[in-house]
C-alpha cells in the first residue's frame, strides 16, 4: 500500500474522533449556508464529474467563442501567443529538454480544464462563460490537441467517456528522495578536493537592475 | 529577456567602488545595500539638524512606515518570469532582513488573479459538502472560536526553480525570496470543521479563495485535522490584502500555493478534486516523463543572505555570515557552513526562537583575510533530512521539475567583497 493510501486511512480514524467533538461542544457559531447559497458558490468539478452541470456544446461552437475571448491571449489553435500559455500541442515532450505541458501533452483529467475555464478564464473576466459556453470551449480543446474530430459535441452525459493521454502520467510522493541522516551524518571534512566554478549566474546576466523597476 | 543596463562600464565602476576606489551606486545589482558616503557635517565634532530641532510629532505618522533610507529595501520582481504581472510574483529581501520573522509590508506575493480588495463586512465563508450542518461565517464569528498564535514559514513550491538548469539569478532575493516567515493569529481549522460536522466518509477538502482565480487546491483531512488554521492577522496586524485579508488558510510545512487566501469556502468531499493548482501546475516532471503530484511538504532548506550578491563584504577583518533555514518537517537542528564549497564544513550558531516549521537564523562570525570563498550552507531539520546539493536533487529528478528545489547555494565572494550565484564541482 503507498504511503499515500495509508495517510487517507489515518484521516478516517481521526475523522471520527472530530465528529465526536463536534457533538461534545457545538459553539453555535455561523449561521445555516442555504441551499441557493451553496449552489451559487459551489462550482467546483471532480474527475468523476460530480459538480458538472446540465449543458453541451460542440468543436464549432467553442472554435467561435475561443477566437473570441480566448485566442488573442491562447492563439487561434491554442499554441499560445508571446508568454502566454500553451494549450494545446506538446505530445511526447515530457522526456525531452524542453517539456511543452499542456491539457493533451500533460494534464490527466478533463474535468480539470472545465472546471478551471469555468472559474478563472478569460483571464480578466473571470466566471462570465455559460455552461454550454464552457462545453463548447472545453471541447475546442480536445480538437486541438487531436483528441477529438470536429464532430464532436461534449456534455454533460458523454463528459466521463473521455479520457486524457497522460492519466497515467502521474506518481505519488516518494521523497525523500535524497540521503537523510539515517544513511549516515554528512561529511565535515576533505569531502571533496579541487573544487572549481562550474557555472556563473553573470554569464547569463538575466537579474533585473535597480533601473528596471 | 536580458536586462538592458547591465553594461561593462557600469560592472567597472560597480567592482571599483567595492574597493573603495570610485563612483557610488552605479549599475548595481538590483537592491544591493549600498553604504552612502553620507555627510561630514553631521559627524563629530558637529551636532547635526536632529539634534537641535524639533521632530515631527505623533500626528505625522499615524501608520508609520521605515525611515527613508531603507527605502532601497522592498520587494521586486522578475519581469521576464511571466505573461503578467497580474499572474505573477515578487520576492522577499532576504538579505535586508534579519531574526526569524518576515514585516508584512516585504512578505512576498505571489497572486493569480491580482490582489482582491474585500470589504470584511462583503465577505462570507461557506463550509459545505460531507458535513452534518453547512454553515456560513462572517469574519466576526470566525473570531469567536478559541484564538492561538502559531510562527510559519510560507514557501512558494516554486522558490528557487529558476535555477533547476544551473545558476541563473544573482541574489537570495531571486533566488530564494518566495519565502517568509510571520506570526499567525487565528483558529484551528479543525474546530470550525467540527462545529459543521464531519461525515464519516469525510477525507478531502478543497478550500477556495474569492480572487479573480478562485484558487483551489485538494488537502486530505490528515493534515486539515492536524495543524492548519483559519488566519485573519500575520504578526499581531491584520492580512495585508496581498496575504488574504481578511481571511486565508494556514497549512503548515505545505506548498504555499495551498494556503488559499482570501478564503471564502470549503468543501468537503471524499475524493481528490485534481484541479489546475495540482495537475498543470505543482507537479514535479521527473526525467523518465513521469510526474510526482500531491508533493505537499516543503522540504529542509538553508540560504546565507550575508554575504550575497546583494549584499557585498564591505570590509576584511570581523564579519557576520548569517542565513536562514527552514523545514515543513519540523524544526531546523542544525545548519553547517562551508567556505570552500563544500569540501570542509563548520556548523553554524543558530540564535533566536526555534518554532516548529518556521524559519530559524544562523549565524557564523568569522575574520575575513580578504580570500575568495566559495560560501555554502546545508541545514538539517529535527526528522534528520539533510538538505541535498543542487546536483543530488538533479540526479534523481532531472531538471525540468520547477518545484522543490531545495538545493544547496553557493555564492562565490571575490577578493573584493562581490558575490556572484554559483555552481561548483561535486
Ligand atoms: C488576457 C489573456 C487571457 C485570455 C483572454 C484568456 N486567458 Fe487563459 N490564461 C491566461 C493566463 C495569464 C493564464 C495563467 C494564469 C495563472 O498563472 O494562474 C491562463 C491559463 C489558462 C489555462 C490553463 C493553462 C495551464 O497550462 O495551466 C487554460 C486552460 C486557459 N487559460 C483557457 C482559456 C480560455 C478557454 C479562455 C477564453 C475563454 C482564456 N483562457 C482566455 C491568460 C488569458
Amino acid at each position: 500500500m503507498s504511503k499515500f493510501l495509508l495517510d487517507v486511512t489515518v484521516a478516517l480514524a481521526m475523522v471520527g474522533a472530530a465528529w465526536t467533538t463536534a457533538h461534545a461542544e457545538d459553539l453555535k457559531l455561523g449561521r445555516a449556508a442555504t441551499p441557493e447559497e451553496i449552489a451559487a458558490w459551489d462550482i467546483d468539478v471532480r474527475p468523476d464529474g460530480q459538480g458538472l452541470p446540465e449543458g453541451q456544446g460542440d468543436v464549432i461552437q467553442g472554435e467561435e467563442i475561443f477566437a473570441e475571448k480566448c485566442a488573442y491571449c491562447h492563439g487561434d489553435f491554442a499554441e499560445g501567443v508571446d508568454r502566454w500559455p500553451v494549450l494545446s500541442g506538446g505530445f511526447d515532450t515530457l522526456q525531452s529538454e524542453r517539456p511543452v505541458k499542456t491539457i493533451g501533452s500533460y494534464w490527466p483529467y478533463l474535468s480539470t480544464v472545465w472546471d478551471y475555464v469555468n472559474r478563472a478564464m478569460p483571464f480578466g473576466d473571470a466566471q462570465s462563460l455559460t455552461p454550454d459556453e464552457v462545453y463548447a470551449l472545453t471541447a475546442f480543446l480536445l480538437y486541438t490537441n487531436d483528441l477529438v474530430d470536429d464532430e464532436f459535441v461534449l456534455s454533460r452525459t458523454n463528459f466521463a467517456t473521455v479520457r486524457l493521454p497522460n492519466e497515467d502520467g502521474f506518481i505519488e510522493d516518494n521523497r525523500p528522495d535524497t540521503p537523510t541522516l539515517a544513511d549516515g551524518e554528512p561529511c565535515m571534512s576533505d569531502c571533496k578536493t579541487g573544487v572549481v566554478v562550474t557555472m556563473r549566474a553573470q554569464v547569463l546576466d538575466v537579474t533585473p537592475d535597480d533601473d528596471d523597476d | 529577456m536580458k536586462k538592458q543596463t547591465g553594461t561593462a562600464e557600469t560592472k567597472a565602476s560597480r567592482r571599483q567602488f567595492l574597493t573603495g576606489a570610485a563612483a557610488l551606486g552605479a549599475g548595481a545589482v538590483a537592491g544591493t545595500s549600498t553604504a552612502r558616503a553620507g555627510n561630514p557635517d553631521n559627524l563629530p565634532p558637529n551636532i547635526p539638524d536632529w539634534s537641535r530641532y524639533l521632530g515631527d510629532g505623533v500626528d505625522a505618522r499615524p501608520y508609520g512606515m521605515p525611515s527613508e533610507h531603507e527605502a532601497h529595501v522592498v520587494r521586486r520582481s522578475v519581469p521576464w518570469l511571466t505573461a503578467d504581472p497580474v499572474s505573477s510574483v515578487n520576492f522577499t529581501p532576504l538579505h535586508e532582513l534579519d531574526g526569524i520573522l518576515t514585516p508584512n509590508g516585504l512578505a512576498f506575493e505571489r497572486h493569480h488573479g491580482g490582489i482582491a480588495e474585500i470589504d470584511p463586512a462583503d465577505h462570507r465563508l461557506i463550509i459545505h459538502g460531507l458535513v452534518d450542518k453547512p454553515l456560513m461565517f462572517t469574519l466576526d464569528e470566525i473570531k469567536r472560536f478559541p484564538r492561538t498564535n502559531r510562527t510559519y514559514f510560507l514557501e512558494c513550491a516554486a522558490n528557487s526553480g529558476m535555477e533547476w538548469r544551473g545558476a541563473q539569478l544573482n541574489g537570495c532575493q531571486f533566488t530564494h525570496g518566495m519565502v517568509h516567515c510571520v506570526m499567525y493569529t487565528g483558529v484551528m481549522l479543525k474546530d470550525v470543521l467540527a462545529q459543521c460536522g464531519l461525515k464519516a466518509n469525510a477525507r478531502w477538502l478543497l478550500p477556495e479563495g474569492a480572487d479573480a482565480s478562485a484558487m483551489t487546491r485538494s488537502i486530505p483531512m490528515e493534515k486539515a485535522l492536524d495543524d492548519c488554521m483559519i488566519a485573519w492577522a500575520m504578526n499581531g496586524e491584520a492580512l495585508r490584502p496581498a496575504q488574504g485579508y481578511p481571511m486565508r488558510l494556514v497549512v503548515p510545512g505545505w506548498e504555499g500555493n495551498m494556503w488559499i487566501k482570501w478564503l471564502r469556502r470549503i468543501e468537503v468531499g471524499d475524493m481528490a478534486w485534481h484541479h489546475r493548482e495540482e495537475t498543470s501546475k505543482y507537479t514535479d516532471l521527473l526525467e523518465n516523463g513521469k510526474a510526482r503530484r500531491f508533493t505537499w511538504v516543503m522540504d529542509a532548506k538553508s540560504v546565507i543572505t550575508n554575504p550575497s550578491p546583494q549584499a557585498p563584504l564591505k570590509a576584511k577583518g570581523r564579519n557576520v555570515l548569517t542565513g536562514i533555514a527552514w523545514s515543513g518537517r519540523g524544526t531546523i537542528d542544525r545548519v553547517d557552513v562551508s567556505i570552500d564549497g563544500g569540501a570542509n564544513w563548520q556548523t553554524a550558531r543558530l540564535d533566536g526562537p526555534s518554532f516548529d516549521k518556521a524559519i530559524h537564523r544562523f549565524y557564523v562570525d568569522f575574520d575575513w583575510d580578504g580570500r575568495e570563498m566559495l560560501l555554502q550552507s546545508r541545514a538539517i531539520d529535527s526528522t534528520g533530512y539533510v538538505q541535498p546539493t543542487k546536483n543530488q536533487l538533479r540526479a534523481v529528478r532531472g531538471e525540468n521539475s520547477i518545484y522543490h528545489n531545495n538545493g544547496i547555494q553557493t555564492w562565490l565572494v571575490r577578493s573584493n567583497g562581490e558575490a556572484e550565484n554559483v555552481e561548483v564541482s561535486a
